[in-house]
């Protein structure tokens, strides 16, 4: 290495403003770079300016004096970010306490901080050494006397421990280690899901006689309850209960509105699944999975405030505009004996956006 | 009934010297109660006589503002026309709420009527609204019990969160909606016109009635709403509570800003 350390050189020592590898004396094996015969010419450096902190003391003095100052205010700032920190406590329950301790110990540690970097910044650009300088790069490729050297170390090696003499040794240490990430792969498989998680996407919580139920108290909706320009936000019976309702709840969530009957546009197969006028849709958008709950009563338009998909809630929640490709599924729904909003059924249709084995 | 209360030391003082009867005491205990009963009863017919009297005049009044001021769009017997729904049903709630709010009378045709200074008194706004109110059945101006601001705001706020946060925002900034129309703002909108809108869904926002969310839960809400109002934005400097595109914007500008400032800084030469 020693050999091709130029170190610095001044813009006016002759090596200057060449390319690497043409003037410099380096032989074509030592680095990688490639030197066009027709390149242009470097024109070196322009001519040295002095600074003005050079050419007069008084402004030498000035510029001391500001690096000197940044310095004291970084002091300040930790001192007053220490002094902040006690001042103004974090008081449990007053939210309005943390903004102030948060604001004032950042401007502290900001200021201390800033003040170290600027003025080392300022100290350097003004104050030291200034004149221009090329730091040459060198050749990777080490002496031959230093590559003998190596291949020695290497054959010295093998012949000490054996390993290239006893076979039986450096072949079963190389099954050992081929083995060893073994189980890290059977850890990381471990991971994924036991078995195929196709099915849990393809069902709800919701089947046949499962109550209405308002979210999130769990109390039961009665189908007088829903007047005209209702939503109701709905989560099936039952599932405060379960240990995993925000699992089901994720996929379960449905929005209940109702509109009058003649407004709605019902499908052949779909006569009997709202009551009413009394619709139950997914909540989970089939775009990426955004709950959609901007419902417009008068336009009877569900918005979905991700990526504005817009659905026409007299239309059996089709697609009007935005990134979502299919409607919301609908929940069949009817009541009970007692008035009660039940479920007919599951969704017809897996609901949420879609997934590897779902594609339409 | 003070004066029931006055009675009874005046009836244990006899028992003391024991000259009168003890039926006395009781005999003055009844006379207290009916002589109290009767004026309240007196008091209260003619109260109810002034009321019935006052309402009356309210809905004349109530009825000439309506037909100066609606009855073009509304129609003359609230029954609406091409321009405007018929307002039978909509209850006094509904119209309090959209006068009192400068919402109506409407200034333009657009996608959405917009908060505006209100073009009525309070009293008229009252009599406009007890007039409508008094065509057809419809929620009624709700009662002060729940707009005192004294519920629980952490329910309220999960009810918001759930019910009102996905067009409001969490915070209660309001948002866009479809085709021009948005969800307004709620800071500092009055506990009565928040729980009017509830219960009446204006234009486009669904109707939230008591059995979806019942009068104390509304409260909870309204609660919560309050808090939000009073209580500063803990994380400081909120930027209109919109989430990433202000905070983005905001970034954008002032801390690229910096980097890009104290990059040139950092490499330009010395003068």
């Amino acid at each position: 290495m020693a050999q091709h350390d130029d170190g610095v050189t001044t813009p006016d020592s002759g090596a200057a403003g060449s390319p690497v590898g043409s003037t410099v004396a380096l032989s074509s094996e030592s680095g990688t770079g490639v030197v066009p015969l027709d390149s242009v010419e470097n024109p070196g450096f322009p001519p040295h300016n002095p600074r003005q902190t050079n050419l007069d003391p008084k402004k030498d003095k000035n510029a001391e004096r500001q690096v000197t100052f940044l310095f004291f205010l970084s002091i300040i700032g930790s001192v007053f970010a220490l002094a902040a920190y006690m001042v103004f406590p974090i008081v449990p329950g007053d939210f309005g306490s943390i903004r102030e301790n948060n604001l004032f110990l950042g401007l502290g540690i900001t200021l201390g901080l800033l003040g170290i970097g600027l003025g080392a910044v300022h100290w350097a650009k003004q104050l030291m050494r200034e004149d221009e300088s090329v730091e040459y790069r060198h050749g990777t490729r080490g002496t031959e006397e230093t590559r003998a050297k190596a291949v020695e170390v290497f054959e010295l090696g093998d012949q000490e421990s054996g390993f290239g003499r006893r076979t039986l040794i450096r072949n079963s240490l190389i099954g050992a280690l081929v083995l060893t990430p073994v189980p890290a792969v059977a850890l990381f498989r471990g991971l994924a899901p036991d078995t195929d998680p196709t099915a849990l996407l393809n069902h709800t919580m919701w089947k046949k006689g499962v109550k209405l139920t308002h979210d999130p108290t769990g109390v039961p909706i009665k189908a007088s309850d829903v007047t005209l320009g209702s939503a109701f936000h709905v989560i099936p019976e039952g599932l405060n209960q379960r240990s995993d309702a925000l699992e089901q709840k994720a996929k379960a969530a449905v929005l209940l509105m109702r509109l009058q009957p003649e407004d709605l546009h019902v499908t052949k197969g779909r006569e009997t699944w709202n009551y009413e006028g009394i619709i139950a849709y997914s909540q989970i958008c089939t775009h990426v999975g955004c709950p959609v709950a901007l419902y417009e009563q008068q336009t009877h338009h569900l918005l979905c405030p991700c990526h504005q998909s817009q659905f026409d809630m007299t239309h059996e929640a089709r697609v009007i505009f935005g990134p979502a490709r299919r409607p919301l599924p609908q929940l069949p729904i009817t009541i009970d004996s007692e008035g009660y909003l039940i479920a007919r059924s599951d969704f017809h249709e897996p609901v949420g956006p879609d997934y590897w084995e779902r594609h339409v | 009934m003070r004066k029931s209360t006055d009675i009874s030391p005046l009836a244990r003082k006899p028992r003391k010297t024991g000259r009168r009867s003890p039926l006395a005491s009781i005999a003055l205990i009844l006379i207290g109660l009916v002589a109290t009963g009767g004026a309240y009863a007196l008091f209260s017919t003619t109260a109810s006589a002034s009321t019935t009297a006052a309402n009356q005049q309210l809905l004349t009044e109530g009825s000439k503002l309506f037909q100066a001021n609606c009855a073009t769009c509304h129609g003359m017997n609230l029954e609406g026309t091409q321009q405007a729904p018929s307002l039978l049903g909509v209850g006094a709630a509904s119209v309090q709420f959209q006068v009192s709010t400068g919402r109506m009378p409407a200034a333009a045709s657009g996608p959405q009527e917009e908060e505006k200074p209100s073009q009525f008194t309070d009293q008229q706004t009252l009599a406009l609204a007890e007039f409508v109110g008094s065509k057809a059945v419809g929620p009624g101006i709700p009662s002060k019990q729940y707009l005192g601001g004294t519920g629980n705001a952490a329910k309220g706020a999960e009810l918001f969160r759930i019910n009102c946060a996905m067009c409001h925002n969490v915070a209660g900034a309001g948002g866009a909606l479809t085709e021009g129309k948005y969800a307004p703002s709620l800071s500092g909108v009055s506990a009565l016109h928040a729980y009017e809108a509830m219960i009446t869904g204006p234009q486009n926002m669904p109707v939230f009635n008591d059995a979806n969310i019942t009068p104390s839960q509304k409260a909870d809400i309204i609660t919560y709403l309050k808090y939000l109002d009073k209580n500063p934005s803990p994380g400081g400097l909120d930027l209109g509570n919109l989430g990433p595109v202000s905070e983005g914007l905001f970034l954008w500008i002032f801390g690229l800003g910096a980097i890009v400032g104290v990059t040139i800084w950092l490499t330009a030469k010395a003068n």
